[in-house]
């Protein structure tokens, strides 16, 4: 019954399955967002106290929830890794650093122009957008830890220990930050709470979430196809695709 | 005996009688690493004297007036202690890798997170000690009142041993690594951001007449989850490191 796992598991069948399944998963990406988009931007009603400066969330909340699962889904890869010595998964763990960062560089972006309008500044040290900016430096010290192995097997070991020492303390940081917040200022804009929002604005946001998330499953499966590609070099399947996409050598 | 003995117990193997329990081994390694430490002197020295250097700074770029030095006395302190850690880090297994001592640890047929935490231990009481002495000291420059003071030196004494073990997680990453001390406070600040919040928090409190019991007990709880998760942690990493 474990045999579908250790063929995905077995780099030349993922990298097949991973070519058509970043298609199959971007595809629904791009209409959701075109879907999602339309429901955030036009249909849904602007909200009462913000205006039309609400619809940001259309793609902050999708980018900042993203930050999270995608540090959440390195780790995981990382330990996978780890303990049973995978190096599929530490592919998968390697592609998802530069995509997560991304996504949390989109979520405070997007926060910073949000709290222009609404706050009157660019930055505010809220709670959410300082740990999102930890969040940031965890994506680059893990990135950074990455490139200064020369050898690639240490690399993946290393930067796996450092995610999941990471994962496992982006909770206190979270709360730490919360916590300093709530006693360093007063309250600030009530923020926007999903339960409470109404249903006309709230489809197109888990719309957006839904297309964020296949769109990140696609780019996570064109970016191990790139990694195991270069990792397997030397392979001979991995010349031989090499050789069939090569424009040189095709005759 | 220090480093005889350890040397003796690895030889013969745990099959013989001589094997040292863990607590002898915690020992053993833990005086060996005080007294190489203590030999030297600048290396130890230096991250207390790079505390007190950053704390002169501050009143020279801000400003001496006593009420401003006292409302950032406790970040500023903090601040300082974060970065004397980090500065220290590098130190934490760097002359044992050049020497072959962290090869011979890690053939030690004993468990490995143990005896970093031992020699993390060490560490913090060469580095981390005369930080917490120095704090109130320089506390009084800043006019920090005595029960802001004591506070300060217990969040400390809480804290710092907390940085120590985050620390030696990524000492462990970049232990094989040429040039590394960038990277390696890059690793470790993020995960160092609850200690230091809590750390300057109870002060804060404190300053402010209020009760710092709160920060000081989440801080304890800090402390204890460093000290049970983080040796295992370095210990996976070194074993990394030294491939």
């Amino acid at each position: 019954m474990w045999t579908w796992f250790f063929r995905l598991a077995s780099p030349p069948h993922f990298y097949a399955l991973a070519g058509k399944l970043s298609l199959w998963l971007l595809i629904p990406a791009l209409i959701l967002v075109v879907i999602g988009t339309f429901g955030g931007l036009v249909l849904a009603p602007p909200d009462y106290q913000q205006g039309d400066a609400f619809r940001i969330i259309y793609v902050h909340v999708p980018s900042a929830y993203l930050s999270m699962m995608v540090y959440v889904t390195m780790a995981l890869a990382g330990a996978i890794g780890l303990i049973w010595r995978i190096k599929l998964a530490h592919a998968v763990a390697a592609s998802c650093a530069p995509i997560g960062a991304s996504f949390t560089f989109a979520a405070l972006v997007t926060g910073a122009v949000w709290g222009k309008p609404m706050w009157g500044t660019y930055w505010q040290w809220d709670p959410r957008l300082t740990s999102e900016l930890i969040l940031l430096f965890l994506y680059f010290g893990y990135m950074g830890l990455r490139s200064a192995f020369e050898d690639l097997n240490q690399a993946d070991r290393a930067s796996a220990i450092l995610a999941i020492a990471g994962v496992v303390n982006v909770p206190i940081i979270h709360f730490s930050v919360i916590w300093w917040a709530s006693l360093h200022q007063g309250p600030t804009l009530s923020k926007l709470e999903v339960p409470s929002i109404s249903t006309d604005m709230l489809w197109p946001l888990l719309m957006m979430i839904l297309a964020f998330t296949l769109f990140f499953l696609g780019i996570l499966a064109m970016r191990v196809r790139g990694e195991v590609l270069e990792r397997e070099f030397q392979s001979r399947w991995a010349q031989d695709v090499l050789r069939s996409t090569s424009p040189v050598r095709a005759n | 005996m220090g480093v005889e003995a350890l040397g003796q117990a690895r030889v013969r193997g745990p099959a013989e009688a001589h094997d040292p329990g863990l607590l002898q081994l915690f020992w053993l390694i833990f005086e060996r690493d005080l007294r190489v430490g203590l030999r030297r002197w600048t290396d130890a020295s230096n991250s207390a004297l790079f505390f007190v250097l950053v704390v002169t700074l501050f009143p020279l770029a801000l400003s001496p007036k006593a009420e401003m030095l006292r409302t950032v006395a406790p970040g500023v302190l903090w601040i300082a202690a974060l970065l004397a850690t980090l500065l220290s880090l590098h130190l934490l297994f760097r002359a044992d890798l050049e020497d072959g001592t962290l090869e011979q640890l890690l053939l030690m047929p004993h468990p490995l997170g143990w005896m970093l935490l031992a020699k993390v231990v060490a560490h913090w009481t060469i580095t981390g000690i005369p930080v917490v002495i120095m704090a109130p000291v320089l506390a009084i420059t800043y006019q920090l009142p005595a029960p802001a003071m004591g506070v300060l030196t217990l969040s400390l004494l809480l804290g710092t041993p907390t940085l120590s073990l985050l620390g030696s997680i990524g000492a462990a990453l970049t232990a094989g690594l040429r040039g590394a001390g960038v990277l390696l406070a890059f690793i470790v600040a993020p995960l160092m951001v609850p200690v230091l919040i809590l750390g300057a928090k109870a002060t804060d409190l404190a300053l402010a007449g209020e009760d710092p019991a709160g920060p000081l007990y989440l801080l304890a709880a800090l402390l204890l989850l460093a000290l049970s998760v983080a040796p295992i942690a370095a210990a996976g990493a070194l074993r990394v490191s030294a491939d």
